[in-house]
Order: C-alpha cells, then sequence, then structure tokens
C-alpha cells in the first residue's frame, strides 16, 4: 500500500536547460527530478552559477527548459503559451526578489496593487492597503520606491507578493541585498505570512540561516540536485 | 593612422551593437532638410545665373511707362548700337466665344537682340530657334493659352479690334526668363500689329522697352550719355539690375526655406544630444576599462571624436542623397512657378549641408562624450563612481551658440535672424512652460484611470524631463504642419467671408474718354450695373515740400514701392460711399475748387506725409503741385475701384485720362464678356475670380513647399521620440518583465504603452494646436486684420494626430518589450 500523499503542487521531471555558447552547448541544469507538496517550505542552496537562479525562473514558467516539464499547481507549464503562463501567475503564484524589482514610477501601494488588477480582482485598492498595512507601511504607501530605504523596499515586495493570495510563493535571494539585521526582519515577515495564509514557499539562497528556516533543503552542484536535506 | 584603424573598428562595433542608429538617423534627417533646400535653391540660382544674360534680351534696356523718346533713339543709333522694341501690356483675347487674359508682347524686328527665342509647330513638338519675333499678321502664343482655350496651332485670335491666326507655339522667350508668378499666358506680335488692334491708346497702361546691344564699351557710352537726360518715367536697367523683385523673392525664399530647414535641425539635434548622452553613458564601463589598462585621457578622446567623426560624415552623406531626391519633391511643386525649365542641381550645397549636419553633432552630441574624459578608471572596482550625474546646461551653450550661427548664415541677415531666434526661443519656452504643466497634470489624474493607463501616465510623469522634451519635439512638428494646413484654409475662409457675395468680380481698365458712355449703357442693357466709372490718370510722385522723393530713402518696402512706382490719380466731387474721410476736409462739391489732394490714410501713413504738405506730380511731362486737405479711410475688401490720391474735378483737365470701372457678372454669363470685347477692343476686361484663383494657386503651391520642408521636422520629432524611447529601453524592458512576471497579459502590457504614447502624443497635438491657434489668431488679428475663427476641428485633429501617429510609433519602437522574458527578471542585478 502506497501511504498517502498530498498532491505535488511543484513537480519537475528530467528537467534540464541548456545554453549555446562558443564552445558547444552549456548545461546549467541536468536532470532536475523535484517535488514540493502543498504548504511546504523548500530552500534551493548552492554555489554562485549552480543554476539556482535558473531552476526558480523554470519551476515558475518564467523561462522555458530545454528538456523534460515542470507541473504548476497541477498544470503542466510546457503546455501553456504566455498568456497562459501569465495567467497562472497572476492567479496562483507570489513572487519576491534580491533586488526587489519594485516599478519605480508607481507609489508603493500602486506597486503591491500591480498583481491583484493583474487577477484582475475587485476592490483593489483596499486590498493592497490592508497587506500594505500587514507588512508595517500603510504610512509609506503613497512613497515611490526609490525614497524607500532596501528593507522597506523589500517589504512591500513581500507585500506585493502576498496580496493576491498565491498558492505558491518563489523567493530568489530576498536578503541578498539587504544587511543582517534588516535580512532579519523580513525573513520573519515572510515565514509569518507564510504559515498565516498556508503558501507553499520555494525559495533559493546562500544564507545558510535562511534556509534553515525552510522545512527542506535542496542543494545544487554544477546544474544537479546533489544533497536533499529534511527537517525531522 | 593607427587611431582611425580602432575608430574605425569601434564604429563598426558600436554600429553592429545598435548604439548609433539614432544618433545616425537624426543626423541624416538634419543634413537632408538642409541639402533639399539648398538643391533648390541652388537650381533656381542656376537658373537666374545662366539666363542674367538673356534676361534682358538686350545688354541695356530703356525701360518706359511711355513711348520712349526720339533723342534716346537717336543716340543709341549714334553709338553704332542695334536696337529694338518690345511693347507689353494685359489684355482680354477671344478664341470663339472663349475669353481669357494674356500678356500681349509686340516686338520689332530685332527683338531679341541677345538670347534665343524658340517656337514648337504644335503643342509638344520639337523646338526651333527664332532668329526673330513673329512676322506681321500672325501671333505665337504659349502652350498654356492654347490648352486653357482648348484651341490649336492655325485657329484664329481676337487680339482687341483684329484676328490673327496663331502659328507657332511660344516656347522660350528670353527676357521673361524667371518671373516669379505667371498669371496671364503670353501671346506675341509684331508691333507693326499693334495699330490694328486699338490697343494702344493714349493713357493705356504699357511696358515700354528700347533694347540695345553692341560692344559692350559703345554700350557703357550710351549709358553714360542718356543717364542724364532719362525723364521721370524713363528708367535704364542692365544686366546688373535686372529683376531686382526676382532676386528679393529669391532671396526671401531662401532665406525662408534655410530657416524652416533649420527648425528641422535643432529638433534633431534634441534627439542627438539625448542619443550621445545614452552613447556616452554605456560607454562609461569601456572607457574605464581603457583606461584602467593605460590609455591617456587625450587618446580615449581622440578615439571617440574620430568614431564621431567618421559617424558624422557618413550620416551626412546619406543625408545629403536623401536632400537629393527630395529636392526633385520641392521643384516639382515649385517648379513651373518659374518660368523655363530647371537645370540639374549642382553639387555646391552638399558641403554646407554636410558641414551643418557635423556642427549640428558638435554641438548637440560633443558635450556628454567630451565628459567620457572624465571617467575614473576607479570605475572597475566600483560602479557606483567614475560616472556622472546628468550634464549641465552649460554645457549645451555651445548648441546654442551653434544654432545661432547657423541660423545667422541661414538668413544672412542679422536682424532676421535675431528676430527668428528670439521668437524661436520665446515660443519654446512658451510650448515648454504649457508642456509641463500638461505633465504635471497627468500626474494627477492617474489615480482616476485603470492600471494599464495608470503604468503609461505614471511612466510619463516619472521621465517629466524627458516627456516635456518629447512633448515639444513631437509639438512643434505637428504644430507648423497644423498651422500650415488648417490656419491657412481658415485664414482663407474668414478673409473670403469678408467679401460679399456679389462683390463686383470683373474689372475694366483703359476705357478711353469717348467709351465711357456706350459703356455705361451697354453694361445697364446686359444688366450687370457697373460701380461707377472713374477717370485715372498716371502720374510720379516727384517732390513733397520741394524736397524730390528719394526711394531708397524710406526704409519700409512698400513706401520705397509707392515712391517708385506711378500714381493713379483720379477726381471726383464727392467721396465715394466707401470712403471715409477722416481728417481735414473735402472740397466742396457744388463750387469749383483749387487743385488739392485727398490721400488715403495708409499710403499718407507710409510716406510720411500729413495735411498741408504739398505733393509735387509729374503727368505726361509736366509737374502739377497740390497741397494735401484731407484724408480718407478705404473699404478695400468692396472690389469697387478706388485710389490713393483723389483731386477735386477739373484738376486735371489738361491730362490724358482713362476711365477704370467695376462690375459684378454672374459666371455663366460668358456672353456678355465676349460681346464686350468685340465691341470694346481696347478696353481691359480683368477678370477677378480668375486672377484670385490663380493668386490663392501659387499660395496653395508656395504653402505646400514650406509644409515640405516641415515633414523634416515632424520626422525629427519622430527622432527625438525615437530616441528618448532608445534612452529608456532598458528600463521598458525590465518594467514589461515585472508585469509579466506578476501576471501580467500581453495585451496589459500593449495597452499600458499605448496608453503611454497616445498620451504622449495627444499632449503633442494639444500643444500643437494651441500654437498653431495662437499663430492663427495672431496673423489674422494683427497681420490681416479680420477676425479669426477658432477651429475646434483644429484641436481635435491635432489631439488625434498626436495620439495616433505618436501612439503607432511608440508601440512600433518599443515592441520588442512585448517578448522581454520574464526570467530577465532575475537576471538583472538592482
Amino acid at each position: 500500500m502506497t501511504q498517502f500523499q498530498p498532491m505535488p503542487i511543484v513537480q519537475a521531471e528530467q528537467l534540464g536547460k541548456r545554453v549555446k555558447s562558443p564552445d558547444g552547448d552549456l548545461i546549467i541544469l541536468d536532470s532536475v527530478e523535484l517535488s514540493v507538496a502543498q504548504g511546504e517550505s523548500v530552500a534551493i542552496v548552492g554555489a554562485s552559477g549552480s543554476g539556482k537562479s535558473t531552476l526558480l525562473g523554470l519551476l515558475a514558467g518564467l523561462d522555458r527548459p530545454s528538456e523534460g516539464r515542470v507541473q504548476l499547481c497541477g498544470v503542466d507549464l510546457g503546455s501553456l503559451d504566455e498568456d497562459g503562463l501569465a495567467g497562472l501567475r497572476a492567479e496562483r503564484v507570489g513572487f519576491v526578489f534580491q533586488s526587489f524589482q519594485l516599478l519605480p514610477s508607481l507609489t508603493a501601494l500602486e506597486n503591491v496593487m500591480l498583481p491583484l488588477e493583474m487577477a484582475e480582482r475587485t476592490d483593489v485598492a483596499a486590498t493592497a492597503s490592508e497587506v500594505l498595512g500587514r507588512v508595517g507601511l500603510s504610512k509609506r504607501a503613497r512613497h515611490y520606491p526609490n525614497q524607500l530605504s532596501g528593507g522597506e523596499q523589500q517589504r512591500v515586495a513581500i507585500a506585493r507578493a502576498f496580496a493576491t493570495g498565491p498558492e505558491v510563493l518563489f523567493a530568489d535571494e530576498p536578503t541578498g541585498n539587504l544587511d543582517r539585521r534588516t535580512g532579519q526582519t523580513v525573513i520573519e515577515l515572510l515565514f509569518s505570512l507564510n504559515q498565516e495564509r498556508g503558501t507553499t514557499l520555494i525559495l533559493v539562497t546562500h544564507d545558510v540561516g535562511l534556509a534553515e528556516l525552510c522545512s527542506r533543503r535542496l542543494e545544487l552542484e554544477d546544474g544537479r540536485l546533489s544533497l536533499e536535506s529534511v527537517d525531522a | 593612422m593607427r587611431d582611425l584603424k580602432v575608430a574605425l573598428r569601434a564604429l563598426r562595433r558600436d554600429w553592429s551593437g545598435g548604439e548609433l542608429g539614432v544618433l545616425a538617423l537624426a543626423l541624416v534627417v538634419s543634413v537632408a532638410s538642409v541639402a533639399s533646400v539648398g538643391f533648390f535653391t541652388d537650381r533656381i540660382q542656376t537658373v537666374m545665373d545662366r539666363q542674367a544674360a538673356e534676361l534682358l534680351a538686350a545688354d541695356l534696356v530703356v525701360l518706359s511707362s511711355e513711348p520712349v523718346g526720339s533723342a534716346i533713339r537717336a543716340r543709341a543709333e549714334q553709338a553704332g548700337l542695334d536696337t529694338g522694341d518690345s511693347w507689353t501690356f494685359r489684355s482680354v483675347v477671344l478664341a470663339g466665344d472663349q475669353t481669357q487674359l494674356t500678356e500681349v508682347k509686340a516686338v520689332s524686328g530685332g527683338y531679341p537682340l541677345r538670347g534665343q527665342l524658340r517656337t514648337a509647330p504644335e503643342l509638344f513638338a520639337a523646338e526651333r530657334i527664332e532668329p526673330t519675333g513673329p512676322p506681321a499678321g500672325e501671333v505665337w502664343v504659349e502652350s498654356g493659352l492654347l490648352q486653357t482655350l482648348g484651341i490649336e496651332v492655325g485657329a484664329g485670335l481676337q487680339v482687341g479690334a483684329q484676328a490673327f491666326p496663331i502659328t507657332r507655339v511660344l516656347t522660350y522667350e528670353p527676357d521673361r526668363g524667371g518671373e516669379v508668378f505667371n498669371i496671364a499666358p503670353r501671346v506675341l506680335m509684331n508691333l507693326s500689329d499693334v495699330p490694328a488692334t486699338e490697343l494702344v491708346q493714349p493713357g493705356s497702361r504699357v511696358r515700354y522697352r528700347l533694347m540695345v546691344a553692341g560692344e559692350s564699351d559703345a554700350v557703357q557710352a550710351f549709358r553714360a550719355s542718356v543717364d542724364g537726360v532719362l525723364s521721370q518715367s524713363e528708367q535704364l536697367q542692365g544686366l546688373d539690375d535686372a529683376r531686382p523683385e526676382l532676386r528679393v523673392a529669391l532671396d526671401r525664399a531662401r532665406q525662408f526655406l534655410g530657416l524652416a530647414a533649420m527648425v528641422s535641425v535643432v529638433v534633431a539635434g534634441v534627439a542627438i544630444a539625448l542619443a550621445a548622452r545614452r552613447f556616452a553613458r554605456r560607454h562609461w564601463d569601456a572607457v574605464a576599462i581603457m583606461r584602467c589598462f593605460g590609455a591617456t585621457q587625450d587618446r580615449v578622446m581622440r578615439l571617440y571624436l574620430l568614431e564621431m567623426l567618421l559617424l558624422g560624415l557618413m550620416a551626412g552623406l546619406v543625408g545629403v542623397v536623401i536632400g537629393y531626391v527630395a529636392q526633385s519633391v520641392l521643384a516639382g511643386v515649385l517648379g513651373n512657378l518659374v518660368q523655363g525649365s530647371l537645370p540639374s542641381p549642382s553639387m555646391r550645397p552638399a558641403l554646407p549641408a554636410l558641414v551643418v549636419g557635423l556642427l549640428t553633432l558638435l554641438g548637440f552630441g560633443l558635450p556628454p562624450i567630451l565628459r567620457l574624459r572624465t571617467v575614473s578608471p576607479a570605475r572597475v572596482l566600483r560602479k557606483d563612481v567614475g560616472g556622472w550625474r546628468d550634464g549641465s546646461v552649460w554645457l549645451y551653450l555651445l548648441a546654442v551658440g551653434l544654432v545661432s550661427a547657423l541660423m545667422v548664415w541661414q538668413a544672412q541677415d542679422l536682424k532676421l535672424a535675431g528676430i527668428v531666434l528670439g521668437g524661436a526661443a520665446a515660443t519654446l519656452v512658451l510650448l515648454t512652460a504649457v508642456a509641463w504643466l500638461m505633465v504635471r497634470l497627468m500626474r494627477r489624474l492617474r489615480g482616476r484611470v485603470g492600471i494599464a493607463w495608470r503604468f503609461g501616465l505614471a511612466n510619463i510623469a516619472r521621465r517629466q524631463g524627458s516627456s516635456v522634451v518629447q512633448v515639444v519635439a513631437l509639438g512643434l512638428g505637428i504644430m507648423v504642419l497644423l498651422a500650415l494646413g488648417l490656419v491657412r484654409s481658415d485664414l482663407l475662409a474668414s478673409w473670403q467671408n469678408s467679401v460679399p457675395e456679389d462683390a463686383p468680380n470683373h474689372f475694366l481698365i483703359n476705357i478711353q474718354p469717348e467709351e465711357v458712355e456706350p459703356l455705361r449703357v451697354f453694361l445697364a442693357e446686359r444688366g450687370a450695373p457697373s460701380e461707377g466709372l472713374y477717370p485715372m490718370i498716371r502720374g510720379r510722385l516727384t517732390t513733397l515740400d520741394g524736397v524730390p522723393v528719394d526711394p531708397d530713402s524710406y526704409d519700409n518696402p512698400r513706401a520705397e514701392r509707392l515712391a517708385q512706382r506711378e500714381w493713379n490719380l483720379s477726381w471726383a466731387a464727392e467721396p465715394q460711399s466707401d470712403n471715409k474721410v477722416v481728417d481735414g476736409s473735402w472740397w466742396d462739391a457744388s463750387a469749383p475748387a483749387e487743385p488739392q489732394i485727398s490721400l488715403e490714410t495708409g499710403i499718407a501713413e507710409a510716406l510720411g506725409i500729413g495735411l498741408g504738405d504739398r505733393m509735387q506730380f509729374m503727368i505726361a511731362g509736366s509737374p502739377i503741385e497740390v497741397p494735401v486737405t484731407s484724408l480718407r479711410t478705404v473699404n478695400w475688401d468692396t472690389f469697387r475701384p478706388n485710389f490713393f490720391a483723389v483731386l477735386p474735378p477739373g484738376s486735371l483737365d489738361d491730362f490724358p485720362a482713362t476711365w477704370i470701372t467695376s462690375f459684378y457678372l454672374p459666371k455663366s454669363e460668358t456672353a456678355t464678356l465676349v460681346d464686350l470685347v468685340r465691341n470694346f477692343p481696347a478696353v481691359t476686361v480683368i477678370d477677378v475670380d480668375a486672377v484670385m484663383a490663380k493668386v490663392r494657386e501659387i499660395i496653395d503651391r508656395v504653402v505646400t513647399a514650406v509644409e515640405y520642408v516641415f515633414v523634416f521636422t515632424l520626422v525629427a520629432g519622430l527622432v527625438v521620440l525615437y530616441a528618448a524611447v532608445q534612452a529608456t529601453r532598458d528600463e521598458r524592458l525590465f518594467e514589461g518583465a515585472v508585469l509579466r512576471t506578476l501576471g501580467g497579459r500581453r495585451k496589459v502590457v500593449v495597452r499600458s504603452l499605448l496608453a503611454e504614447f497616445a498620451t504622449l502624443g495627444a499632449l503633442a497635438g494639444l500643444l500643437a494646436a494651441f500654437g498653431a491657434s495662437l499663430l492663427g489668431y495672431g496673423l489674422g488679428e494683427h497681420l490681416f486684420g479680420f477676425g479669426y475663427r477658432f477651429d475646434p476641428l483644429l484641436w481635435l485633429l491635432g489631439t488625434a494626430l498626436g495620439a495616433g501617429g505618436v501612439g503607432l510609433a511608440g508601440w512600433l519602437v518599443t515592441r520588442t518589450v512585448l517578448d522581454s522574458p520574464p526570467a530577465l527578471v532575475l537576471r538583472r542585478e538592482g
């Protein structure tokens, strides 16, 4: 009898990515097998250039694999066109990036409203306000990104990521551009929101402390998953 | 040499990297606009130079409004010179039942003394050179007359009282060589046939020319001997002073088109400035590395300057080629307003155009590139050092200086250049202020619109400086097109509306005294009563309060003309109904009055004449001196005969007078006109509608040509847009990627781009409509003196044109953003 297993929310099979280079194909990812269950928090760690960010991009449907396939929220990403992928992201996926990636022409509030509008939700401004309040930035709603500190910017980014109530949240080095103390605050916020909303979290980091907070850690080395450690 | 190679390599690399496209494009536009105007005016210049000798069909001409005196003729013969005569006058000719105003020229046997007369046996057939004018009993006519009347060679043509067969098509006439505007087609006849036509009567308007030619010493001797004996109505014209009005017209055209081309140069300069700044920024790292590996500051500068110079030369050459092609269109539009075929352009204008291109590149492009010199090698370690913030405004003083110098060069006139520059600066400041306000307003609007619009508007507001520059550059381009297109037709419409529907549309001149009564009866019988018949006597103003009148002493060109030409003097007992005496008093109509004169206020003002001043006129060789006793305003829009100068009845009885009248004849009643010409052959009929149509056509062509030159401005405006978009391309790619990562579908990204550019375009269009309306208002109210009607279409069209055009153009250049892979957000460093 197989034991009951929750339906995986992210699943990669034989995932590979190659790019052309003057010396022939360069293998960035090679035959990655990966399955993440709903509600899990997974850290992908590895040295620079090990392919962490590429893997994240493929899992989130930001990029197309050279071989293999990815299922996200039960949908085969290979079967979707760009707009299909965008639609899926709008409804079910959130992102936090190392360099925040806020749009400089929009205020903090408008940045948080963005994914809600993409998903064509109603009551966009109220929802965005509420989430911005949750990250403690109500007073900064009308500020532009360049008027915010790094930590504040990342908190706006986290509010933006959680605004639509995504099933999966991808985070790419979320503390990479922050000092230790600010990073700590951001991590706490990220995890508390994650638990509060039951989101699946997949993050890429080389911050060991951050990785330790996740329930599972995958190590990438030269494009292959080499080690997996699970909290008891 | 080694540097040249390196620079060439860098040029190739930067070019294939897409770094130089906008710079090159802007240069091409600016050089092409200057070159097209240069090539075109050069062709006309060549025609004029080539025809200078032929222009007179002689070496020297005595020009007169009366038959040239026999004393002068005798001196020419004494000096051993060949002589010839020509008389020109306007007359309506008849072919069957069709009438046409023509310019008749009757020539004696010797004509032409210089240059060639050419004719063809029928329309469009091969030409041959004629040694002399037509033999007695025949006429030669221009092809235009045959075409308008729908007749062929061999048909009969009624000229005044006599019918003549048309025996040849006149294809080239040396001394017609460059009349700017050809209103009436030519009929060439033999001088000995003139009496039979009965067209030339005492007081008729005829230009008499005595032409002389011979050895240059003999011509000089003749010139010297007659200089003192010429009468008031006679004037000498040599090769140097031939067609002064044409030279002036050409100079004006060159100035105006040249300055119009400069507008494109300036707008293109803005694009160059934007593109050069981006180029320099993108080369910070390269310079830092070059410096790091030991390149001196001078070497770095030399390499970049060489690269720019090479680019300038290459793009300039392309611009010259495009300008060469473009001028043929200009020649097509304007060419046949000038008599004679245009020669192919010479290569002379290519060099100045190239120089303009290089100077524009220098002025606008050099400042950021010069600053590459200051990039610190430390930048290889830390990206945040060694670059610079956006350049100071002072650097662009060079550009302002160069533009000013170029304007002076184009205008060849310091004052005019100053006015244009001042006007341009004021316009620019005003437009910039309005554009800035509009951009600020956009910022407030964005809270109230959907995501795509908000994003588009937010982009405009954030890149405020760049947005204002784009709106002004594009607005300027659209503005001149609107102003020339719509405002022109609005002004013409306003003017036409100010002319009453049944205003007289025909003038009759050269009416002999004995024809006055029969003509009055004739017109009354045909139901076309005249607006009154008025006597007219021609005289030249010779002294004012005893001081001889010197045309050259007037600054005002109108006053200069008035002092030079003959006046039409009239007499009347009562002022005409459309005249109003505003100063002094009119004479008593019931009693004979002393000789005195009533002047129109405009002419009095131009010449600086006041009540009580004494004016002396020379009429048919006799002087008459009269005091000014009243000043009148005249409503010229009534199209009734009116006079600047009116005297009491009896004052001019000793002089030969002709009469003038005007009347309204519906277009359909051409039979009346035919009868009139048959019954009164010596009377000249001027069809105002036809003349107006011709004037309108000329205005249309000139405006079309100017519009065409300004198309370069619009293109330059689009290049600015392109440069601005290029400058923000990386940001846009990133923003597109973020939008798509957050789940934005393609259409959202498309809409936000369209929203941004359509809004920019709409703002530019609004600005353009604002500027064009202001211009139209100023011209209508202050220059032409009739109310300008604000046209909602102008605003609608301006906005639509801007939004549509710029929206499309912007979308075209940014559509790659749509394909930016979302994964880009993962790679970008903060």
